[in-house]
């Protein structure tokens, strides 16, 4: 295996020249990025920067008008969302869009189904696989909310729901996390819970994130990209970004 | 059926064309309202019925055909209107609810229809001056289609100036574009809304009478008007006059070749075009939302 | 609904001719049939999401191949049986492809354009399905030789069907796949994002409500023992759709309570009335403004407010 391909193999997103226009206004704007296997990327930026419109590219939700999209080393730009998904990527979304009406375990099950060749069974009741249900009960005992296992996901708080579904992602065994602003609309107590959640994540697990809050944000960053107008401005590891005069003319608004 | 003579092909067409300009005028209106508000009107192939039976009244009383269009209408329009204020707009927020509530209203009204003016098939006379027809080398056209081919090319003529040349156009299309965005403007939507009903509304009365010397009045006659609105919008686009305007001929011509050539099959040859429309461009031919 | 309840109505349902006439005989085969029938569509309309008004194009197609199958070619109904409802699951399948390319409004105008072609096509493929005057002179199937041109025997016959019908459909929403169904419903997008391929969810599910209809419909033209053009038409799709509404999207009781709602209305008031089709109107209209959920709903929302009162 040449060099070129082992570096290759290591980059658990390669995105190269991605374009996304609506109706003549590029939301993304020849977008390219690396990002080695195990890193923590930050995505940050102004409003209106683009940052989800990045992610729903990246995540299968939006077709790129161009660009090329690496998951580790393979190409995934055609591929639908539910395709990237089967192939280690999961995500979170800006808002919490979760089944309401079912109990928290049954919200991870039907995560936990994503990856299983159980979902296509219409014959046996889901009621009886057990093992699905004990395996969901482990996932939220990670997470801190096996004691509300049999609740209806309406009746938890916002920061629980937040927690439930970062843990939905995470039964996913996913390669690429992909999280959208996790800690929007948290208190500082749910916070610091989320916070340590995500320091928590394991290595084999790429991260990206979207935030605002950058307080709680720098200091889970390694390195960060700073998009602006759909483009990238400034990339680098924390203290290059933080230091760097760009940066402070897109945030003062120059 | 290459053995069929020039004049067989010219008539049919001349009947493609006149059937196009009555489905134009039927989805024209649907395809507004559907673009605009976001609602499939299943009413609408009822107030094609209901305008040719008010029609009707309008001639049998002795007036002359010009204010039977008029009077169809404004009697569908007002319909409309009341429809959407009083049971469209409590339900908004919901388009599948209005949808089903459309339904239901277009059962009462069929019904309704049947119950003033029995379920005999009745002809509507085509007015005097226009029965008869003009012949060009041996061929004979009916006067009254050709009538109907200019009435419906004006109506176009006249809808494409309001959407393009007025500031209401404007508005209606601002509102089937980016309805958050025109809100967001200071159109006033609901007015909007009610003014769009009525127009779609007066369209389909207007049409049920310009159609009732070449398709009569019957009870069924909603039924049968409403999956061609339908098939007309999927292969134009919703939303989009030029749309209407492009697959009412084309659906025209599709049926009117189809029932003569194919009788049986008439009904399957529609499908084809819809069939085709959807899997390659599943937004119709001219379509701006999906459907 | 727990396995108890099921077994309960089921011996309550057997029952019924012991302490009914023939006329209430048979509008319980026709209850139950149009059970299955609202049943096959709120798998689509309940659990999937996706409301179709042209699921009378089922129904009517099976009857017809059953039909048409005996009158053709003299077949047998052992043999006719499995051919209709494979013939239409297939029509289904195609079907599904071209619906599916739209969901909400878009799938609706799509399944009623559908099912109206089909109509229009009953009416006028004289030399296939006679037209106007539909196929008449048809049989019902004699089962291990036991002759059921009696309503009491046809009644146990439909009943027998009716109840491994509505078995396996509940097995189907209990199932694993059942509650990615509703998922897809609830929440299309983060159903992709969890990996499900939502489209296939929806066309598998689209087949299979497709296939349970064809067993209404085998069911259908074997009590009238003749099948026209009007069982295909819009008034029959939104009447079962009315079914489904009205007793209650996505719970399996719902469509069977609408079900015997609507063919109790039917029957009585054709009586009285002879405005039907009026009747129905307002009746969707009058659901639709006052009890979205249905009647199941609505009615166990009193029951506990009523429970609570007197707790």
């Amino acid at each position: 295996m040449s060099a070129a391909m082992t570096q290759n193999a290591e980059l658990a997103l390669e995105v190269r020249g991605l374009r996304k226009a609506f109706g003549g206004l590029p939301a993304t704007n020849d977008v390219s990025l690396s990002i080695a296997a195990g890193e923590r990327r930050l995505i940050i930026g102004p409003n209106g920067a683009g940052k989800t419109t990045l992610f729903n590219l990246i995540a299968g939700d939006l077709r790129a008008d161009q660009g090329s999209i690496k998951l580790f080393g393979e190409e995934v730009a055609r591929l639908r969302t539910d395709q990237r998904a089967q192939r280690g990527l999961a995500r979170t979304f800006q808002i919490i869009t979760l089944f309401p009406r079912d109990t928290l375990a049954h919200n991870v099950v039907l995560a936990m189904l994503g990856l299983s060749p159980s979902r296509w069974d219409a014959l046996r009741p889901l009621s009886r696989r057990r093992d699905l249900y004990e395996k969901a009960r482990g996932v939220l005992a990670r997470v801190g909310l096996e004691s509300a296992a049999e609740r209806p996901l309406a009746q938890v708080s916002y920061g629980e729901k937040r927690r439930v579904e970062i843990a939905m992602a995470l039964a996913q065994n996913p390669r690429l996390l992909l999280l959208d602003e996790p800690l929007a609309g948290l208190s500082q107590e749910e916070r610091q819970s989320v916070q340590a959640l995500l320091a928590a994540i394991p290595r084999d697990i790429t991260v990206i994130m979207i935030e605002h809050d950058m307080d709680t944000a720098l200091s889970f960053a390694e390195r960060i990209t700073l998009l602006h107008y759909g483009k990238v401005i400034v990339e680098g590891t924390r203290a290059e970004v933080v230091a760097h005069p760009r940066t402070r003319e897109v945030y003062l608004g120059a | 059926m290459f053995d069929k003579p020039l004049a067989f092909w010219l008539i049919q067409s001349l009947n493609s064309l006149s059937l196009g300009g009555l489905l134009f005028l039927l989805s024209a209106g649907f395809s507004l309202i559907f673009g605009l508000m976001r609602i499939a009107n299943l009413s609408h192939g009822a107030y094609f019925m209901f305008g040719a039976y008010v029609g009707l009244s309008v001639l049998r009383a002795g007036y002359p055909f010009g204010v039977a269009m008029v009077a169809a209408g404004l009697a569908v329009a007002l319909l409309g209107g009341l429809i959407e204020r009083f049971v469209i707009r409590r339900l908004s927020g919901n388009p599948l609810a209005q949808v089903l509530a459309t339904l239901g209203i277009a059962f009462i009204i069929a019904d309704g229809c049947l119950l003033l003016w029995t379920g005999d098939p009745q002809q509507l006379p085509s007015p005097e001056f226009l029965q008869g027809v003009f012949r060009i080398d041996e061929v004979a056209f009916p006067k009254y289609r050709v009538a109907v081919v200019g009435v419906a090319i004006v109506f176009a003529i006249a809808l494409w100036l309001l959407l393009e040349k007025t500031r209401i156009g404007a508005m209606i299309r601002a509102g089937v574009d980016d309805m958050e965005m025109a809100r967001g403007v200071g159109i006033p939507v609901s007015a909007l809304f009610t003014m769009v009903f009525c127009l779609g509304s007066f369209l389909a009365g207007v049409g049920g009478v310009l159609g009732g010397p070449i398709l009569s009045v019957y009870p069924g006659l909603d039924t049968d008007m409403l999956p061609l609105a339908l098939v007309v919008v999927i292969l134009g686009g919703v939303g989009s006059l030029g749309g209407a305007f492009v697959g009412s001929f084309i659906i025209g011509f599709i049926y009117t070749f189809g029932q003569t050539l194919f009788p049986d099959l008439a009904y399957m040859i529609l499908f084809l075009p819809m069939i085709i429309v959807l899997a390659i461009r599943p937004r119709g031919l001219f379509g701006r939302i999906g459907a | 609904m727990n396995r108890t309840a099921l077994i309960a109505c089921a011996a309550l349902a057997a029952l019924i001719p012991l302490v009914a006439g023939d006329y209430y005989i048979n509008l319980s085969s026709q209850i139950l049939i149009a059970a299955v029938f609202a049943l096959s569509l709120n798998l689509l309309v309940g659990y999937g999401g996706l409301t179709s008004l042209g699921h009378a194009a089922y129904m009517g197609v099976s009857a017809y191949l059953s039909g048409w199958l005996f009158l053709k070619f003299g077949m047998g109904h052992l043999l006719s049986a499995p051919l209709a409802v494979l013939g239409t699951t297939l029509m289904a399948a195609l079907f599904g492809l071209i619906a599916l390319r739209a969901s909400g409004i878009g799938f609706l105008m799509i399944t009623l354009a559908l099912g109206q072609v089909l109509w229009g096509l009953a009416f006028r493929w004289v030399s296939v399905t006679n037209g106007d005057n539909g196929l008449s002179g048809l049989t019902r199937p004699m089962p291990f030789g036991i002759d059921l041109t009696g309503a009491i025997p046809f009644y146990y016959f439909t009943l027998l069907i009716s109840i491994v019908s509505i078995a396996c459909i509940a097995a189907f929403s209990y199932s694993a796949f059942g509650a990615v169904l509703r998922g897809t419903r609830d929440q299309p997008r983060r159903m992709l994002a969890l990996g499900h391929n939502v489209w296939m969810v929806r066309y598998v599910t689209f087949i299979t409500a497709g296939f349970w209809s064809a067993v209404s419909g085998l069911l259908y033209v074997y009590y009238h023992k003749f099948i026209h053009p009007a069982a295909l038409a819009l008034t029959n799709s939104a009447e079962v759709l009315l079914m489904v509404i009205a007793g209650g999207t996505g719970t399996l009781v719902g469509p069977v309570v609408g079900a015997i709602v609507v063919i109790l209305l039917k029957n009585y008031v054709s009586a009285f009335v002879e405005r039907w089709t009026m009747l129905l109107g307002f009746v969707f209209l009058l659901i639709v403004l006052f009890m979205p959920d249905g009647l199941v709903p609505g009615f166990k929302r009193l029951w506990v407010r009523f429970a609570r009162r007197h707790a």
